[in-house]
């Protein structure tokens, strides 16, 4: 199907001089899409050239509109010679493909030459008229958007979560063609680039085909990445959840819907935290009504990943059963002026729900088949394989216990084996075990293969496993979801981290149109995952990510996610046969003009939620608490006391927002270096994998006692990366450590000495004990974690909302001293035991004890936000750090080595809070470490993170402000005349011009066209004091009940004068035309409301010099690179006529220097979506306004 | 073990206002570290020596980047590689352009030329200024003077639009382009007393009133030059010391208003043949380019020191400088009102400025 893409190139700026004779620049441009290029005429001597030419058309296929870039050069003319290129821009079209994204691309955009780097810019404009392209078998995918966020993006509902999709596409990596020893590196440099370009294009349009196919419109949590092979070959891999997104019509709309019970949901808005869920009726959301005891059942019928985020209809409910009257519909959207749906439901609903399910006796064993199911019309469809429950149970142990204690059996002594990465354990055992044993499959898959994962005495269990797999959940697709925060209640319960590595040995592609060892690769470790995930009693693996690390031939595969039961009442088969069909006809039951209608209700039919307050449901164990399929402890649930939870929790998701914590996070890193031998092919294969699950198992105690020792109980957001070289493996894992309120408290530390006789020895250790104590108490301070005691009386009672649930016990802990000591002796009773002989041990103690505490004002996560902050401001500066660190010495141990690495780390993120530290109070969020041996003896890490500054007094502030909101709501809605003053004062306090015509553009059209309000470096903290004390003075003029007095004016002026005169200043920067860009590696902006979501930014960049030592050493080389990288980003978000960046990531930087020659080359793979944005603040004077005007409107009435 | 590689690229570039002056100043980076160590920094932020001096690098290497940009700070604002905040940009811009005193009063009114250039490592050594920064400095007044010398239009607004600088900046760059201009004398021992503010004050006045642009602003000539038809017909003034009767009618014109006024007032009389000769001739001197550069040396000598040695106070100055150009305009045959207004408004500043 044809497509029109047209291009207009106007002007170029600051080119470089071409001519040294003139010093100047005969310039023209070429513009190339596919196999077609125009040229603009030359513009002779000029840095500045105007081309202004006219529209280039280019008649293509969609398929290529998705797949090409749109090309451009600009080069010098020359009469004599060849034409020099002064440099190229790519533009990505791909955002023009889709309605609701940006409809032209305008802008200066940076000229890039991958030798010399930016060489001035070009304006361009790009448009494109797609015509509809409705045939079945198309090739094309045009219309499904791509988003990097891994939640659902703001300004969208989900209206159903289709499941997983992934893609791999490989070709020739042009570097290692023979064609590359000939000719230039800015050809071979270009030739990569556009590849990439190419090889991405066409994998984010088969991706698309698969999510048409599966009946979604949407990719969220898009992970691309790049397996540079060498000479084995380039690969491009994706991996993303379908989902169906419904956009929420507009803000001011939304706002306005409500405007009768503003002050809760405002109250909301303010927080960041409720700020995500789509409407802000977080409250509202639940579960529909289950049953207590279809565990199991659920586990089985759980067919396709298919979730609805849907809301069930009040009819509905109210038609069905008593009791499902009081449930709450979805978070999804609130129906718009439905008055059952204001208000807090929390504390109403969990007393239903107490009241219904009647028993506490929560058994796996229980029949599935009860009166729930009776209620739910669609029963029939569930329950195609009701396997028998003890069956289920047995599966679990298969991939784990007994496997590292066999590896290792020294280990058992030292620590009880903690439960959730558990799983990791066992699956790099399972490895480690097929590299041994199984030649036969080694040489199949002609690498190292993670090997099946039934083992020998799996026997009676492969029955089972076969029979499940008929279950459509299992043959179809793989239940992962790439997604790390979910609307509230839709993660129904945690089981732990699922892990999987599988090492390869690279071989030549040879068919790059079926690259079906890659993909058979990466599906070997989906299943094992999934496997994982099913010991776990789990059904479904969120926070899903895949990555690999290359060294020479060996590769590293590694998959991770979360193990979990999602709260999806809605199994369906998969999206291609016929059931799935079925299900998608809109359901009879609905007489409503509701859309989705026919989707939620059949899956609210088939809800099968536990019925547990949201704050800790999730941490209630998913599997049998009588075949845990690993050894851990488990408690009664702290918070509700009905429910068993482990003692420690592990995830790779993002905190759920319902989630009740103590105190603050932290950011918890485990890093590691292990030796190796120097070997070849298979053998050095075989000594990789031999080392991974040791690696591993470290790696895990060493988060477990940094855990231990900040007083916490659980990890978000982990990563572990496991990096190869030739000499050593580089282990790190990065988490956000919190204290979960449902879990237990984390005992203590104790250290033990195998020799207690020796009293120097033991002083020693008493030392060393007293010392790791203090650590423990100093971070209990730092990060606030005071457990709370229990409250018996809670249990039956409501339970409050989460965040005042926490503020309660945060209050109480802090003046009651026996919960110190309650907290002790519950500590020793499990308290963690490290052996100081072991020499081990003492490396983990020294490991723990020289983690850099941060400086005051300081936090840190590598989560998207820090639990337990609230109050952020506007204010963030996103970096990106690269330090590169020589090991000179080659002989080194393994614990010099790791000492080296931590202090790498450790002194990195000292200079992060060094350099940051006028933003204090801050957090760093989102601290993403990458690690990467690009030599012998080199280290790389590099860091992507935001620092966000937050207001330690906001809360009070915050109430007041809320308060005084609500207050001037309730006056003016009383009051006409007064609102009318209230509008009259806001004219005045501007008396400025500018500042006025600024008011109203944001009035009227800030949403629109966010070039609008380019410039806003104001800190938020100022604007925020200011609209408070804007407020109060509002405040009080309405109560003295004057519509205007002199005194006021004045009080007035100080917020105008500094406006103004920022206003002002940037006046006399009249050339600026540079709109500012944020940019975020979080799906959300604090204090700012995200509108628009423009489309996915994925670019990838060489940048290669010759003469290193000009361009400042690796530093300079590589600083400004980054910098032209970011640079690059910032235009062409802006040509979208975006203002900033959200999920950004540095996906790929691949450094290689040689100093000898003086040349090194650096790529780098950035990604993000890019959105238009509205301060909070300025939407406040949107929503105001149209109120305002109705009050107006019927104040005229009445006057006539 | 060593750091090969360290770099920290914010999406807004960080750029610490103390380390920029350090590295303006022409400290190396060690030097730089020491510096701010014995700032106190460490304890205050709880860094360590390390990270002190991997912040120093990474800000001397943004600094360096920006360099090119703030050669030509209008681009700034425009670039794309570094998002800067506006009121940053102007930080830098201003930090940038300013000079050090001691640094510019060595090279006022001399030529901004490659020579000059050579002989910094003199200035250097002789200020205490590091050579670095003397480079910058130095290079920053031929750059502006190199964009400015060919514009039209008033020498100061032109100089605030190309280098987006503060007014104060501006008018100081302005008097450093006139003085290098017309290459007035500054260097001589007798002038060492003069800051560079007094020079910049008198530079004004010029600018303000001698140039063609004072005249008319429209005018297709420059600020820089002075007005030459003016110089022309400062000569006419000679009338005032050749013509003995003039001389003498214009001397009891003004002792008859001096008197009892002042405590110097014999002095005053006693001198007055002679100081009104030296400002004539003064004068009718300048029409010559050679005479220009010795205008504030010929104050000075004939002028200001014979008053100096008199004792006489800057009230004294001024009070006899009012009445001197107030009678002139009495005297019957003298025509020459205008140009007389327009020398003596500029000189009665100008030397009430330098008299101290």
């Amino acid at each position: 199907m044809p497509g029109k893409l047209k291009a207009k190139i106007v002007a170029g700026r600051h080119l470089p001089v071409m001519d040294r004779a003139s010093d100047l620049t005969d310039a023209f441009v070429e513009v190339k899409f596919g196999n077609t290029t125009f040229k603009t005429d030359v513009y002779p001597k000029s840095l500045n050239p105007q081309w202004n030419s006219e529209w280039f058309k280019f008649e293509v296929d969609d398929k290529d509109l998705q797949d090409e870039p749109l090309q451009i050069t600009v080069l010098d003319h020359d009469i004599y010679s060849a034409n020099d290129a002064i440099g190229k821009v790519y533009i990505d079209i791909d955002p023009l493909l889709c309605s609701e994204a940006a409809t032209v691309i305008s802008g200066w955009l940076p000229i890039y030459d991958t030798i010399h780097g930016i060489r001035g810019e070009i304006n361009v404009l790009v448009k494109v008229d797609l015509f509809n392209d409705l045939n079945r078998f198309r090739q094309s995918s045009c219309g499904v958007k791509f988003f990097c966020t891994t939640s659902i993006p703001r300004c969208y509902r989900a209206v159903m979560v289709h499941g997983f999709v992934e893609e791999l596409v490989v070709n020739e990596d042009p570097e290692y063609q023979w064609i590359d020893r000939i000719r230039t590196p800015r050809a071979s440099n270009e030739a990569r680039q556009r590849l990439i370009f190419l090889m991405s294009g066409e994998l984010q349009r088969k991706i698309g085909l698969k999510v048409l196919e599966m009946g979604g419109n949407a990719v969220v949590g898009y992970l691309q990445c790049f397996d540079l092979e060498g000479e084995t070959g380039l690969v491009v891999r994706a991996i993303g959840t379908a989902c169906t997104l419904e956009k929420i019509s507009t803000l001011t709309s939304a706002s306005t819907t409500h405007p009768s019970n503003s002050s809760p949901s405002k109250d909301m808005k303010d927080s960041p935290q409720a700020a995500p869920s789509t409407l802000g009726c977080r409250s509202t959301h639940s579960s529909p009504v289950h049953s207590a005891s279809s565990r199991l059942s659920q586990g089985f019928s759980v067919s396709v990943p298919t979730l609805l985020f849907a809301g069930m209809k009040p009819r509905h409910k109210s038609s069905k059963a008593p009791r499902a009257r009081q449930c709450r519909p979805i978070f999804g959207e609130e129906a718009p002026g439905n008055p059952l749906f204001s208000g807090p439901p929390t504390p109403l609903r969990v007393q239903t729900f107490s009241s219904f399910s009647p028993s506490k006796s929560y058994s796996r064993q229980s029949s599935s088949s009860d009166t729930e199911l009776s209620l739910t019309p669609k029963t029939a469809r569930i329950y195609l394989s009701p396997s028998s429950p003890a069956l289920e149970s047995e599966s679990s142990p298969l991939p784990s216990a007994y496997l590292p204690r066999h590896l290792w059996p020294g280990m058992a002594s030292r620590c009880t084996t903690p439960p959730p990465l558990h799983v990791s354990q066992s699956d790099t055992a399972i490895l480690r075990k097929s590299v041994s044993f199984s030649e036969e499959l080694l040489l199949a898959a002609s690498g190292m293969g993670s090997g099946g994962s039934a083992g020998k005495d799996a026997g009676p269990l492969k029955a089972l496993m076969r029979q499940q797999t008929q279950s459509a959940l299992e043959q179809r697709e793989y239940p992962f979801f790439t997604l790390t925060s979910f609307p509230p209640g839709f993660l129904l319960h945690v089981g732990g981290v699922v892990n999987a590595r599988s090492v390869k040995l690279l071989d030549r592609i040879h068919n790059p149109d079926e690259p079906e060892t890659r993909d058979a690769w990466w599906e070997e470790i989906r299943q094992e995952i999934k496997c994982h995930a099913k010991a776990l009693g789990c059904h479904a693996v969120v926070g899903y990510s895949e990555s690999t690390s290359i060294c020479e031939e060996v590769c590293i595969l590694s998959a991770s996610g979360t193990a979990v039961i999602l709260g999806s009442r809605f199994m369906q088969d998969g999206p291609l046969d016929t059931d799935h069909r079925l299900s998608r006809q809109p359901l009879v039951f609905s007489t409503g003009a509701e859309r989705v209608e026919g989707d939620m209700g059949s899956s609210i039919s088939l809800g099968f939620e536990e019925v547990a307050p949201p704050g800790c449901g999730f941490c209630h164990i998913p599997y049998d608490e009588l075949n845990i399929p690993f050894p851990a402890q488990l408690t009664n649930c702290y918070c509700c006391r009905r429910y068993k939870v482990p003692d420690v929790l592990f995830t790779t998701i993002d905190l759920p927002t319902e989630a009740n914590i103590t105190g603050k996070g932290c950011l918890i890193q485990a890093r590691l270096c292990r030796t190796k031998k120097k070997a070849q092919g298979e053998g050095n294969a075989t000594a990789i994998s031999n080392l991974l699950p040791f690696l591993e198992y470290e790696l895990h105690t060493q988060l477990m006692n940094k855990l231990k020792l900040r007083g916490m109980n659980a990890l978000f957001g982990l990563r572990i990366q496991i990096s190869v070289g030739e000499t050593m493996l580089l282990g790190l894992a990065s988490a956000t450590g919190v204290y979960l309120t449902a879990l237990p408290s984390p005992g203590g530390i104790q250290i033990a000495g195998k020799t207690p006789s020796d009293i120097t020895y033991e002083q020693h250790i008493s030392n060393m004990q007293k010392k790791i104590n203090d650590t423990i108490a100093k971070n209990k301070e730092i990060y606030e974690v005071n457990p709370p005691e229990f409250v018996e009386e809670v249990i039956g009672s409501p339970i409050p909302e989460p965040r005042q649930r926490s503020r309660l016990f945060r209050s109480q802990s802090e003046s009651s001293d026996d919960v110190s000591e309650l907290d002790l002796s519950y500590g020793k009773k499990d308290a963690f035991v490290l052996e100081i002989d072991d020499t081990d041990a003492v490396e983990d103690i020294h490991a723990l004890l020289t983690d850099f505490p941060t400086p005051p004002g300081f936090y840190s996560c590598n989560t998207e936000i820090m639990p337990g902050i609230q109050n952020w401001t506007s204010a963030i500066q996103m970096f990106t750090s690269v330090r590169v660190f020589r090991l000179n010495n080659a002989n080194l141990t393994n614990q010099g080595l790791n000492k080296i690495f931590s202090e790498l780390c450790e002194n990195l993120l000292k200079s992060f809070y060094f350099k940051l530290r006028s933003m204090v109070p801050c957090c760093l969020c989102h601290l993403n470490f990458t690690v990467a041996i690009p030599e012998d003896e080199l280290i790389q890490v590099a860091v992507t993170a935001v620092a966000m500054s937050f207001d330690k007094e906001q809360t009070l502030e915050n109430g007041r402000q809320s308060g005084d909101k609500t207050l001037i709501k309730a006056i003016t809605e009383n009051d006409e005349q007064l609102q009318f003053s209230l509008e009259l004062n806001a004219e005045l306090s501007s008396p400025n011009p500018l500042s006025s015509t600024k008011g109203l553009s944001d009035v009227s059209g800030s949403h629109l066209s966010a070039r609008a309000h380019s410039v806003d470096y104001s800190s938020f903290a100022d604007r925020c004091s200011s609209w408070i004390e804007q407020l109060r003075l509002k405040a009080h003029i309405i109560r003295r009940g004057s519509v205007k007095t002199t005194s006021s004016l004045e009080k007035a002026s100080p917020l105008p004068e500094g406006r103004s005169r920022s206003l002002r200043r940037n006046r006399s920067y009249s050339g600026s035309s540079v709109a500012v860009v944020k940019m975020t590696p979080l799906s959300l902006l604090p204090g700012a409301k995200i509108i628009k979501y423009l489309g996915i930014i994925n670019m990838f960049f060489i940048r290669e010099t010759t003469s290193l030592r000009e361009e400042g050493g690796v530093s300079g080389f590589l600083h400004t690179f980054i910098a032209e990288v970011f640079a690059m980003v910032r235009a062409h978000v802006a040509a979208l006529g975006g203002n900033a960046v959200v999920s950004y990531s540095m996906k790929e930087c691949v450094f290689m220097e040689n100093p000898n020659k003086n040349q090194a080359q650096c790529l780098i793979n950035v990604s993000g979506d890019a959105v238009i944005f509205v301060r909070e603040s300025e939407l406040e004077a949107t929503s105001v306004q149209p109120q305002s005007a109705t009050t107006q409107t019927s104040n005229g009435g009445e006057g006539t | 073990m060593s750091v090969e590689l360290d770099v920290f690229v914010g999406n807004t570039t960080i750029m610490d206002k103390e380390v920029f002056q350090l590295w303006l100043n022409g400290y190396t980076v060690s030097d730089a570290v020491k510096v701010r160590i014995e700032g106190g920094i460490m304890e205050e932020c709880e860094a360590n020596a390390e990270v002190l001096l991997s912040d120093t690098m990474d800000q001397y290497r943004t600094f360096q980047m920006c360099e090119r940009l703030l050669h030509h700070p209008a681009k700034l604002s425009n670039q794309l590689l570094f998002q800067i905040p506006p009121d940053r940009q102007a930080m830098l811009i201003e930090r940038y352009y300013a000079f050090d005193d001691a640094f510019v009063r060595e090279v006022l009114g001399k030529k901004l030329s490659k020579g000059t250039k050579k002989d910094l490592d003199d200035v250097s050594a002789k200020t205490g200024i590091m050579l670095k920064s003397c480079r910058r400095q130095f290079d920053n007044f031929k750059r502006v003077f190199k964009v400015v010398e060919e514009l039209k239009g008033p020498l100061v607004e032109n100089i605030q639009q190309h280098f987006l600088l503060p007014d104060q900046l501006g008018r100081d760059y302005a008097a450093i382009v006139f003085f290098a201009s017309n290459r007035f004398e500054t260097g001589k021992k007798k002038l060492q007393y003069l800051t560079f503010q007094d020079f910049a004050f008198c530079a004004g006045q010029l600018i303000n009133h001698w140039t063609v642009g004072a005249v008319d602003n429209m005018m297709d000539d420059m600020d820089v030059d002075l007005d030459k038809e003016f110089l022309q017909d400062l000569k006419d003034l000679k009338i005032l010391i050749t013509d003995k009767d003039l001389l003498d009618q214009h001397k009891s014109l003004v002792c008859t208003a001096l008197r009892g006024k002042t405590n110097v007032f014999n002095e005053m009389e006693a001198n007055f043949k002679n100081l009104s000769r030296s400002l004539v001739n003064i004068a009718a001197k300048l029409i010559n380019a050679k005479d220009v550069r010795d205008f504030f040396i010929d104050l000075v000598e004939k002028f200001i020191e014979p008053c100096r040695s008199d004792r006489w106070t800057s009230i004294d100055v001024n009070l006899y400088l009012t009445h001197y150009t107030n009678s002139a305009h009495i005297l019957d045959t003298f025509k020459h009102h205008g140009v007389w207004t327009r020398y003596m408004g500029v000189i009665k500043s100008c030397i009430l400025r330098i008299y101290h």
